[in-house]
């Protein structure tokens, strides 16, 4: 289980790399959302695999039972994806405007920012 | 609870939530920016008061914490304060003060209308936070916040060139955030626990396995991204000399060391230099990033393109430290840091000083201010020699220190590196001043432009912090000894923390 798993991850991963490796900002973008969906995924499978009852202390006893789910990773899990979701939407509104004011998405045509103080072309 | 225990934890949480209230407070004056201008500055003293109060109370117990909930370690969430946290607050909040200051005239109305103030106390508040928390998650949280509040800063004046540095910023830094997020998750796979204390408890007695080395490795190229080493600093120059003069500042002093800091906390309680066998990585990237650092800023023209290029050499000397990691080589480092932050973020205010006399920051098109504005020229001239590690500014000691130690740690080719990078450093300041100043200026004007006041308080209240730092290094260098001994030994920390020995406060519910 744990190594189909593992193995699901590494795609999820292998095509995020993929997509940041190209010149266009959206697919770059689409590609950290996805290797950052991977990395909610691996933090998940971190907190192991295969526990069957809810992580809830039954009436009268003290502790969670052996058999109990880790809640930890779900915690964690659920803060990155909130985090993801705002950081992801604040990329995605900066690529727009670097639409409409720079008139490209392809990151080797943004040099606005480059041009500052370059050394002279001669 | 005796009222030194509650001293002792709300001490801890005013560095983060001063800041936090500022930034509501301000972000509720939306309509009012006279008014978001007035509870800013009250709000960066109290905050300078509350940072040099925690200060106090970490020389007099060594570290503090608090348990939120009383939950302890590691089942709660906790903030931890030890000599370096409470220097590192201490200044972030100098720093915010200065450059309050400074942005009382340079923020225009239009700036604080785009939200520069809730944002400005944003970044503070995940600055402080990263300083301060005791556990790794929350490390990464931080990291976030600091993130996204700097982005909105970087585009506050939606010019062409911020939003394409922005992009580069935005881009590199959210990669830099997915590595540490993998690694935290690979860290947490293998130890169980995310709790700095604990972890550094647990993790000596685990067996050495590659997913251990690689989730070091990922500490250490998430890290590099935020700090700026060599081959991960493309973002820093591309980025930083597009925002307000204030703003950069601010980023060129703060943010860089956050992740610096963080380099710091997590190779020196979770993974060792030596153990993870990454020393000879850190102590070859360390020089690189001094030597390529100084090299990219010999051919730029922009001012503070020429200063970002420098922050990245800077970053190097300071990994120099972490590289060697003998005590006095971390206690070389932490100077380094202290010093470097104020020189750094007080060169960025001057590029601001000079492009309101010149009207441009192309060092091509300006000149003459030595005979228009002499007292700037002075005031240059403080921090670049700093900078370059003149006697007898900060910058001349913390290079003696982490030189020094590279000597004493049979490492002499890394002090030999660092003494040319100094070399180098010592020629850009020199481009600077003999094109801003000794030249003739490219442009006859007939009246000069005055640099107001309230622009050159903060810059020479940061200049007589640097010469203070340079005459009185004694009390400094002291302090980042015993910061230096948490740092190499985790045992304190941990005792700390878990112990019953030291006095620890706990939050009652």
């Amino acid at each position: 289980m744990t190594i189909v798993y593992a193995a699901m991850i590494s795609v999820i991963a292998g095509v995020g790399v993929y997509m940041l490796l190209a010149q266009n900002l959206m697919r770059m973008i689409l590609g950290i959302a996805l290797l950052a969906a991977g990395a909610n995924v691996l933090i998940f499978l971190s907190g192991r695999l295969g526990a069957v009852s809810p992580p809830i202390i039954p009436q009268g006893s003290e502790a969670l039972a052996q058999t109990a789910a880790n809640s930890l990773p779900q915690a964690l899990v659920l803060t990155a994806i909130v985090i993801g979701f705002a950081l992801t939407a604040f990329a995605i509104a900066l690529a727009v405007k670097a639409y409409t004011s720079l008139n490209t998405l392809d990151t080797s045509g943004m040099t606005a920012a480059e041009a500052l103080g370059a050394p002279d072309k001669d | 609870m005796t009222p030194t225990e509650t001293y002792n934890i709300l001490v801890i949480v005013w560095p983060v939530l001063i800041p936090l209230t500022l930034a509501a407070i301000t972000a509720c004056l939306w309509q009012f920016p006279r008014a978001q201008r007035a509870v800013g500055i009250a709000g960066l003293f109290v905050l300078t008061g509350s940072a040099f109060a925690l200060v106090h109370a970490v020389t007099r117990y060594d570290i503090l914490a608090v348990e939120f909930g009383s939950w302890p370690v590691p089942f709660g969430i906790s903030f931890v304060a030890d000599r370096l946290s409470a220097a590192m607050v201490a200044i972030t909040a100098v720093l915010a003060l200065a450059v309050g200051i400074y942005g009382l005239r340079e923020m225009r109305r239009v700036h604080v209308r785009a939200g520069f103030y809730p944002l400005f106390f944003g970044m503070v508040t995940g600055v402080n936070g990263a300083f301060l928390t005791g556990d790794i998650f929350n490390l990464y949280v931080w990291f976030e916040v600091m993130l996204v509040t700097s982005l909105g800063l970087l585009v506050l004046g939606r010019t062409k060139a911020q939003i394409d540095g922005a992009v580069k910023y935005a881009v590199l830094n959210l990669l830099g955030t997915v590595f540490f997020l993998i690694a935290v998750g690979l860290l947490y796979g293998a130890a169980g626990t995310l709790a700095f204390a604990d972890l550094a408890r647990i993790l000596p007695t685990l067996e050495a396995s590659p997913g251990l080395v690689a989730t070091a490795i990922l500490f250490l190229c998430a890290f590099g991204i935020k700090a700026g080493f060599f081959p991960l600093f493309f973002w820093l120059p591309a980025s930083y000399h597009t925002a307000p003069f204030a703003i950069s500042a601010i980023f060129a002093g703060l943010l860089t060391k956050v992740g610096v800091y963080a380099a710091f906390r997590v190779f020196t309680l979770l993974f060792e230099v030596e153990n993870a066998g990454i020393r000879e990585i850190v102590a070859v990237v360390a020089a690189l990033t001094m030597v390529v650092g100084v090299m990219g800023a010999a051919s730029q023209w922009n001012i503070r393109r020429i200063l970002s290029f420098h922050i990245v050499s800077q970053i190097g000397y300071i990994m120099m430290g972490l590289a060697i990691a003998t005590p006095l080589a971390m206690a070389g480092a932490v100077f380094y840091i202290i010093h470097h932050i104020i020189v750094k973020a007080n060169l960025f205010l001057l590029a601001g000083a000079v492009r309101q006399a010149t009207g441009t920051d192309d060092l091509r098109k300006t000149g003459g201010l030595l005979k228009s504005h002499p007292w700037l020229a002075v005031l240059f001239l403080i921090p670049a020699l700093s900078l370059a590690g003149l006697p007898p500014l900060s910058g001349f000691w913390a290079k003696f220190l982490v030189v020094d130690a590279s000597f004493k740690a049979d490492m002499g080719w890394l002090a030999g590196v660092a003494l040319f990078t100094g070399l180098l450093t010592l020629y850009s300041m020199m481009k600077i001043w003999m094109e801003a100043f000794w030249k003739a200026p490219v442009i006859e004007r007939k009246k000069t432009r005055a640099v107001p006041a309230i622009m050159v308080a903060p810059i020479a209240a940061l200049c007589a912090i640097t010469i203070t730092i340079g005459f009185w290094a004694q009390p400094f260098v002291t302090y980042a000894e015993l910061a230096a001994i948490t740092l190499t030994d985790p045992s304190v920390y941990v005792a700390a923390i878990i112990g019953e020995a030291t006095e620890i406060g706990r939050l009652d519910p």
